[in-house]
């Protein structure tokens, strides 16, 4: 069991509340302190964004944030360097997300390896196809203790649903609306009849929705349905005003009762 | 099974399959189970066919350049597609997709474009029956293809700048993905280039391969030989350059010259020559060849010709390239533009910027006065005539 397991096994009746930011934005040494503050804040896991130049899922908030944090000098070298120490500091359970080119480049089986030296518990890789992860990479993840992530979208079958259920050993990241990310969502009647159908099907993996999901009012909806909600965009806007430090804990707040 | 051509797991070796989001697989996966059965179907290729004779105007013109073959001292023979509807070969492979999109019931179209050619052929597809089109298109490549955009608009496209990156051909294709995640069952992209995720290279190479197969027919009939000992194309993504050698790839003595844009020089830092300068990869959905920063960042490209200002090629393309079944030049900027001059001035035929690069490698060629050379003419030059002028001064 890693961290993930561990935090939606005991999470109760809680809803589960997961901050997705990039890493080296706004500055390339903020990504350590930005965990730090983030846990400190009361958020219960973190999705750290390692950027790439073509986030084709990705939509003009988190699209800036990786072009600065490249500009930065933002590699996933830098990153894994910068996150040696990560566990002195912060205790939560850590995901690294990110497109699949870097990872290649970097080399898969490695990538893994670094993953579970820093105390990463898991990866979601959006357009790392499932086909190659179960041919390929399933025994690096897995000799790593690394959750892979997949996405789930109203689309997608319930065959592939079960597919993916089988597969995941963390949670399920079921996206809100077929979108790119930064759509501020409106939770619709359309919406709802999804997540319940989702819930419905009784998955062995926890759920999180995600995409869109920026207010009180979104989170505790998205929550009703299922274990968890993370916020993105919303909070990578926050991390543009130069005082974001002394914002985070009322941004946070707001999700928290 | 030639080894060339896509396995059933959408891979060319080891190039191609499809790395996409999951937004992105319903309807990739639609088309994947599709698109053979679809464009096989004797009444698909009926009305592909009929269209490509009546509206396009093929067959188009095998033309042997006398004057310019005097000049390299042996056979040029100019596959005409600058003379198609809106032309380019772009297309032939948006009237097919466009029939493609009608079996599959969409209702909305949307494309990426450079030098504006695949834009205009797909907008133009889309007036013919009557589907909307969305067309994006790099901020800067909007300024320098002013005439294209103006026939898009005419034609009834709504044509969006991409403002990402390097504000060209890669980031408008970033902003079709976009789009079409965001609008996930009732459009069709229709993909300019023998790029992006599996059935794409593959579905598209078959479109473009109307090239290759009349230029057999043409050689037989004119030299009474169906292959010739080069053919010769550029490469952006590639897709003239795979029509061009599709029905040749497994004659091993047809040599395939593929020409890429090295801009102001290949080692300059201002240049497109994605075999020379670029590493394996993922971009856009296929695993090929990409410039790329030891990271993994994609390297934005610099051409003179919006139509070669991609930083990838197609999987097909990288297949050929690593198992050397083609060679793959590169041109800059000076040698394609001076080109394009010459065959102006030697045959009264201005070329696309594009397809000048194919014309630059024939300086560099060495003849015996025997050859029958073959090179595709992408395109015409209408839409440079600006960058013609002020390059030369006119
Ligand atoms: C005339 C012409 N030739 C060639 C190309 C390059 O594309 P491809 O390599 O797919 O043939 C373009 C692209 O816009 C073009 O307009």
């Amino acid at each position: 069991m890693n961290r993930i397991n561990k935090l939606f096994a005991n999470k109760g009746d809680r809803r589960i509340l997961s901050i997705y930011y990039t890493a080296g934005y706004p500055t390339l040494n903020s990504t350590v302190d930005i965990a730090e503050a983030l846990e400190k804040a009361g958020v219960d896991f973190l999705e750290i964004g390692f950027p790439y130049s073509d986030p084709v899922a990705d939509g003009p908030i988190i699209q800036h944030s990786s072009e600065e944090a490249l500009h930065n000098g933002m590699t996933l070298h830098v990153l894994f360097e910068q996150l040696k120490h990560l566990r002195k500091r912060v205790a939560l359970p850590i995901l690294l997300m990110g497109y699949v080119n870097p990872v290649l480049q970097y080399g898969v089986e490695r990538f893994c390896k670094s993953c579970k030296e820093v105390g990463v518990d898991g990866v979601i890789v959006p357009d790392l196809p499932m086909y190659e992860y179960e041919d390929l990479y399933r025994p690096a993840f897995e000799e790593n203790g690394l959750s892979n992530i997949f996405l789930v979208t109203p689309q997608t079958s319930e065959a592939r649903i079960r597919k993916i259920d089988g597969l995941s050993t963390g949670f399920i990241y079921l996206l809100s609306s077929s979108a790119t990310t930064g759509k501020n969502l409106a939770v619709s009647e359309n919406m709802e009849a999804y997540f319940s159908r989702i819930r419905d099907m009784e998955l062995q993996n926890p759920i999180a929705i995600g995409f869109g999901i920026s207010t009180r009012d979104t989170f505790i909806r998205a929550t009703d349905y299922a274990d968890g909600a993370i916020v993105g965009s919303a909070f990578v806007q926050l991390l543009a005003n130069p005082d974001y430090k002394e914002k985070i804990p009322e941004f946070i707040g707001q999700f928290k009762p | 099974m030639s080894e060339y051509q896509v396995n059933e797991n959408g891979y060319f070796g080891n190039f191609g399959g499809a790395y996409i989001p999951e937004m992105l697989y319903p309807n990739v996966e639609e088309l994947r189970e599709q698109y053979l059965q679809i464009i096989q179907h004797e009444d698909f290729q009926q009305e592909f066919n009929r269209l490509l004779r009546d509206y396009v105007g093929r067959p188009s013109p095998l033309y042997p350049a006398q004057r310019l073959s005097e000049r390299y001292g042996t056979t040029i023979f100019l596959k005409r597609e600058d003379l198609n509807h809106t032309g380019a070969h772009k297309i032939n492979n948006t009237i097919g997709q466009i029939l493609l999109a009608g079996k599959l019931g969409k209702k909305r179209i949307i494309a990426e474009t450079g030098a504006g050619q695949h834009g205009v052929a797909t907008a133009t597809v889309c007036a013919l029956m009557g589907l909307q089109c969305v067309v994006y298109m790099g901020a800067i490549d909007i300024e320098r293809q002013a005439p294209n955009v103006a026939r898009m608009k005419m034609m009834g496209a709504e044509v969006v700048a991409a403002t990402s990156g390097s504000k060209t051909l890669k980031d408008a294709t970033n902003e079709a993905l976009r789009d079409w995640i965001n609008n996930p069952v009732d459009t069709h992209y229709i993909i300019g280039s023998v790029v992006g995720p599996h059935p794409y290279p593959d579905m598209v190479a078959r479109f473009q391969s109307v090239i290759s197969a009349e230029t057999k027919k043409q050689l037989l009939e004119k030299t009474g030989r169906e292959n010739p000992d080069y053919a010769v194309a550029c490469v952006g993504g590639g897709s003239n350059a795979m029509g061009m050698f599709y029905h040749f790839l497994d004659n091993p003595d047809v040599k395939l010259v593929a020409v890429e844009a090295a801009g102001k020089g290949v080692y300059s830092g201002e240049s497109a020559a994605t075999t020379i300068l670029g590493k394996e990869g993922v971009l856009h959905g296929s695993r090929s060849i990409l410039m790329q920063t030891d990271d993994g960042q994609v390297i934005e490209p610099y051409s003179i010709s919006a139509g070669l200002d991609y930083p990838g090629i197609g999987p097909q393309h990288a297949w050929l390239h690593k198992t050397g079944r083609a060679q793959y030049a590169s041109i800059t900027d000076d040698e394609a533009m001076h080109a394009g001059l010459l065959l102006t001035r030697l045959e009264g035929i201005i070329p696309a910027i594009e397809s000048a690069h194919a014309l630059a490698q024939l300086e560099k060629m060495v003849f015996n006065g025997d050859e029958h050379v073959v090179v595709c003419l992408s395109g015409r030059g209408d839409k440079d005539l600006d960058n013609y002028m002020k390059y030369f001064g006119f």
